[in-house]
This record gives structure tokens, sequence and C-alpha cells, in this order.
């Protein structure tokens, strides 16, 4: 049996007329990284608000770290960290004095915050720019300011909301060491994001999220798996053709991905490129067609993107 | 299979010591990095209508309500600088802390609550008023006001006037969805509240009609309670006007954590 950091059932979140989260169900077993993952507007960030109880459910049960919120919600944030997706740092505070400052609001103790501050200063590599005032710091380093002060008082669970957004590949690779540090080390995290590696990468598990509620969960690699098998066919050529190929290919049972410029034929794998479709008997003549249409395209292995891409209608970042 | 898990550590309770000190030390420590601009602001445009009304008015008027008019205006003046001190830095500083900082977003996600967020900040801007409320007398004192031991009890007067004040502009910002808007507050009740509080003429002259406002108007009660801490105090009716304050300072301050509230919390 194993514990949960986060729990969520049935829970929906209401704006008027607009339902933002629709019955959402979430598990977050201690120890492990979940990413939530979804387009824009599909409720990742107003879920990540009502688990710090900055938004309030309608319906359903959230438990964090096994309190209920939203009536015991200040114990459970307590022993949270949560890292937002727009910069709220202090900007004419120093580096350190950001850290003080939370330091302070999570109640560490008089003999244990310097300590505190120095190891958060140490995660985050921020320790040569203690004195430098927020606004004077990177992109890069202003968000690694944001993860170190959600880190100060060593919480169990930490939250990140779109935690790389808009910034660079590289700064985005440092973050991710950092993260992976975070979970090697135990800490139990939820993770929204819509990039799709950043998922694949850190991830035990992901939740798909569209329109407000879970589509699919589970290891990346078993959500490829169940829902795009393993081997895609990538079919290049002008628009009626790809709308050609994308017909024979579900007329013959396969699953199909459109980009701009090809459709992806999913889950091809099978003995000598003869492909084997769930659904192959009696689709002999609808076979034909596709295996002379996969003929001309470019063999790939599937991957998360092809899932998110499925499953919510929409292209991956 | 997975379970729920065990319950860590009790529940925490409301208006927590430890919460209100994180606030205030945030307060504090960005204090820091721009005190000398607030200090001035805050300090320096209170002496200017002191001098101004003072030098300007006093060459007409001598004596007023049986107080030499320096020493009128020196007293009165304190409310106008904790007016100011408290209510404009309650209204900017919170509209901009949440909707352009998002510092209480920030806050929130600590184990810190929307009643202690603004019992604290209105805490330290009551504190700020009480202090910056003493520099005109300190300037009075300069020309002439004779010192005595009541004025020690200024700053409290300060701090609690404060309170309500830094509560109000709390409620303003909360309410009020652009600063462009914070025009209306400031023309429709700032301005006249401030003009009809007995600070730079007595109000026993005006319209039975405005004396009677004047009774409901937080920042009267405060001008009289500075001028009888520095002329003498009136037990009776000065318990009276603390109680007014202190009326004042609740009522704004539970519906400053409504609309706060409100604002803050989808």
């Amino acid at each position: 049996m194993t514990d949960l950091a986060i729990d969520l059932r049935g829970v929906v979140k209401r704006y008027g007329e607009l339902t933002a989260v629709a019955g959402l169900d979430l598990e977050v077993p201690e120890g492990t990284c979940v990413g939530l993952l979804g387009p824009n507007g599909a409720g990742k960030s107003t879920t990540m608000k009502m688990l710090t109880a900055q938004a309030i459910a309608d319906e359903g049960e959230i438990t964090v770290l096994g309190h209920v919120l939203p009536g015991d919600s200040k114990a459970a944030r307590a022993q949270c960290g949560v890292v937002p997706q727009l910069d709220n740092l202090d900007t004419t505070l120093t580096v350190e004095q950001n850290l003080r400052v939370f330091a302070h609001l999570y109640r560490i103790e008089r003999s244990r915050r310097r300590a505190a501050i120095e190891r958060a200063l140490g995660l985050a590599n921020l320790a040569d720019r203690r004195d430098t005032r927020a606004d004077k710091l990177s992109g890069g380093m202003r968000r690694r300011l944001l993860i170190a002060r959600a880190l100060v008082h060593q919480p169990r669970l930490v939250l990140l909301d779109e935690p790389t957004v808009g910034l660079d590949p590289q700064v985005r690779q440092e973050l991710w060491a950092l993260i992976d540090a975070l979970r090697s080390e135990g800490v139990s995290i939820l993770m929204s994001t819509h990039y799709i590696e950043e998922a694949e990468r850190l991830a035990d598990t992901v939740t798909i999220m569209a329109e407000g509620r879970a589509v699919a969960s589970g290891p990346p690699s078993a959500l490829v798996a169940e829902h795009v098998g393993r081997d895609a066919v990538e079919v290049y050529g002008p628009p009626a053709r790809l709308a050609e190929v994308e017909r024979e290919a579900q007329d013959g049972g396969f699953r199909t991905r459109r980009t701009g410029t090809s459709v992806a034929v999913l889950g091809v794998e099978g003995s000598n490129g003869a492909h084997s479709p769930p659904d192959a008997d009696g689709h002999a003549g609808h076979l034909a067609l596709v295996r002379r249409s996969l003929a001309d395209g470019h063999r790939r292995e599937t991957n998360l993107e092809d899932v998110f891409v499925l499953l919510t209608g929409e292209e991956a970042t | 299979m997975s379970g729920r898990s065990p319950r860590r550590g009790g529940s925490i309770g409301r208006l927590e010591r430890p919460a209100l000190a994180g606030v205030l030390t945030r307060e504090v420590i960005n204090f820091s990095s721009f005190w000398r601009a607030t200090t001035f602001s805050s300090t320096v445009e209170p002496t200017i209508y002191l001098l101004a009304f003072g030098f300007g008015f006093g060459s007409l008027v001598s004596e007023v309500s049986g107080y030499d008019y320096v020493e009128f205006v020196g007293t009165g003046t304190v409310a106008t600088a904790v007016l100011f001190s408290s209510v404009f830095p309650a209204m900017f500083g919170t509209f901009i802390k949440y909707q352009f900082q998002r510092t209480y977003d920030a806050i929130l996600a600590a184990p810190v609550d929307t009643e202690e967020l603004v019992t604290a900040e209105a805490l330290w801007i009551a504190t700020r008023a009480g202090t910056f409320g003493c520099t005109p007398l300190l300037v009075a004192m300069v020309f002439g006001l004779d010192p005595r031991a009541g004025m020690l009890l200024v700053p409290l007067i300060g701090f609690l006037a404060g309170f309500g004040w830094a509560c109000f502009g709390i409620l303003v910002a909360a309410v009020l969805k652009s600063i462009d808007n914070f025009n209306y507050v400031t023309s429709t009740v700032i301005t006249p509240l401030f003009l009809v509080a007995g600070t730079f003429f007595p109000i026993s002259n005006l319209p039975e009609w405005a004396r009677v406002l004047a009774q409901f108007n937080p920042l009267h009660h405060c001008v009289e309670l500075v001028r009888h801490a520095a002329f003498g105090f009136e037990p009776g009716t000065d318990v009276l006007r603390v109680l007014a304050l202190l009326g004042f300072g609740l009522v704004m301050w539970r519906l400053a954590i409504w609309r706060m509230t409100k604002k803050l919390v989808d």
C-alpha cells in the first residue's frame, strides 16, 4: 500500500458558465513525480491553485499530505513548496533576502534559518549571487530562485506549475537537472506542463488532461504502448494525398495523427512491415491500400507526443 | 494498491503569530530597500502643509479655538500625516502587490491565510503611520509648541487611526478593478473627510450638518485626540473618540478581510 501525497476525487471547479475542472481524479503517490500534461486551458493551473486552496473546488474531495482541503489547507501548505508559473519574486530584494522572507513565512526556526537559506542557495546554484537583486538576475536564475524559494523549508511535496515555460533550451536542461535531483531525494512532485519532453524526462507517471478531465494516466512508456503502439509511419505529401492516407488508415483500423505537413499512422508494428491493425480481420481490402501508403512513409518509434495529440486533439509544444 | 497518507501534524489555527510575523518580516525587509523615499514623502508633505497653513493663515489668524494657530495646525497636521501614510500606501501598495507583482499569490501558497495577510499588512502600515504622524508635531515644537507628557500617546493614537485607514485602503484596493478608479475614492471620500476634520480650521464654525457629519469622520476624532494629547485630555469625550476609532478599525478590518478573500481566493 502506497501513501498518497495528493489525492483528488471527482473534483469540479466552475467559473460562472465555464467549467475549468470537470470531475478530475488524480493521485500522486509519495516519493514520485507526476506530470500533469495538457494543452492551454485544460485546467492544469486551476488544479494547482486548488491544491493550495487559492481556488476552492465546487465538488469533489482534495487531500494533500493527509490534510483535507480547503479546511486543513494551511497545515498542508506548511509542508508544500510551490513554484508558480508567473514570477512573483520581490524584485527589489536580493536573492538571499528573498529566501530569508520565505524562511520566515515557512516558519523555519531561527536556529535553522541560516543553514536552510545556504542549502537552498546551494541547490539552486545561486550562492555566488546571494547579494544580487532579483531584478538583476537572468530569466533562468530567477526561475532557479523561485525553485530555491519553494525548497527552503525542505517540503515533502513540491508543486511545479509550468516550471520551464518561456525559457531557452539550455536553461530548461539546467532546471530539469535540478528537478531530477529533487525527485531522487524522494520529494513528491506534481508538475504541470505542456512540454511533452519535460513530462517524458521527469515524470514517473503522466496524467493527460483535456477540457478539465484526466483522459489518460500512467507511466509514459505504458501510455505510449496502450494508445499508439510501438511504431508509427510518417507519410508526407500534398494535403489531398495526406487526407487520402488518413482515410485509408482509419478505414483499416489504424489511429492517425495529423500535422501540418504529414500524417502519422500509429501502431503499425508487425512482421515484415505487414501491418497488423487492431481490427485487421475483415479489412483485407483496406489493408492493402494502407500497406501501399505506408510503403512511401518514414518509420519511427511512437512517443508521448503522439499520445498527447491523439487524446487531446491539440498539437504538442 | 494505493491508500491515503496518514495525517502528519495537526490543524493550524487562525491569526497565528508566526504567520503575522512572516508577513511583517517581508514588509520590514522590503522597507529597508525603499525607506528613504517613503519616509521623505510621508514626512515632508505634511510638514509643507504645516508651514504653508501655519505661516500663511497664521499671519492672518493668530488664535483659533483658544490655541495659537501654528499649534492648532501643528497638532491637526498629525492626523493628515497619519491619513496620508496609511490610506494611500494601503490602496496603491495592496493593488500593486496582488495585481501586478502577484506577491499575495506567493504568500498565500505558504501557511498564511488572507485574514493573517490583511491583518499583518494593516499592522505594518499602522505602525508606519503612527511613527510618521509624529513628524509634524516635532516640526511644530521647533516653531514653539511646548512638549507635554500626553504627546507620548500620539504614536498610539496615530497607530489606532492608521490601522482603520489602512484597512479602509486595503478594502478599496480589493473592491476596485482598476487603479485609475482610486481617483473616485480620493475625490469623494478622502478629500471631504480630510477637510471636515478640524485640521486647518475648527469645525465649530461649520454648518450644523457638517458638524454632525464630522462626528462620523474618524479623522476628526484622531485630530481631537492628538490636540488633547498636546493641550490636555478631556477624559469623557476622549474615551468615546478612542472607541469610535476602535470601531472604525474593527469594521474596516473585517470588511477588508472579506473583500480580499473574495479577490484572492477563487
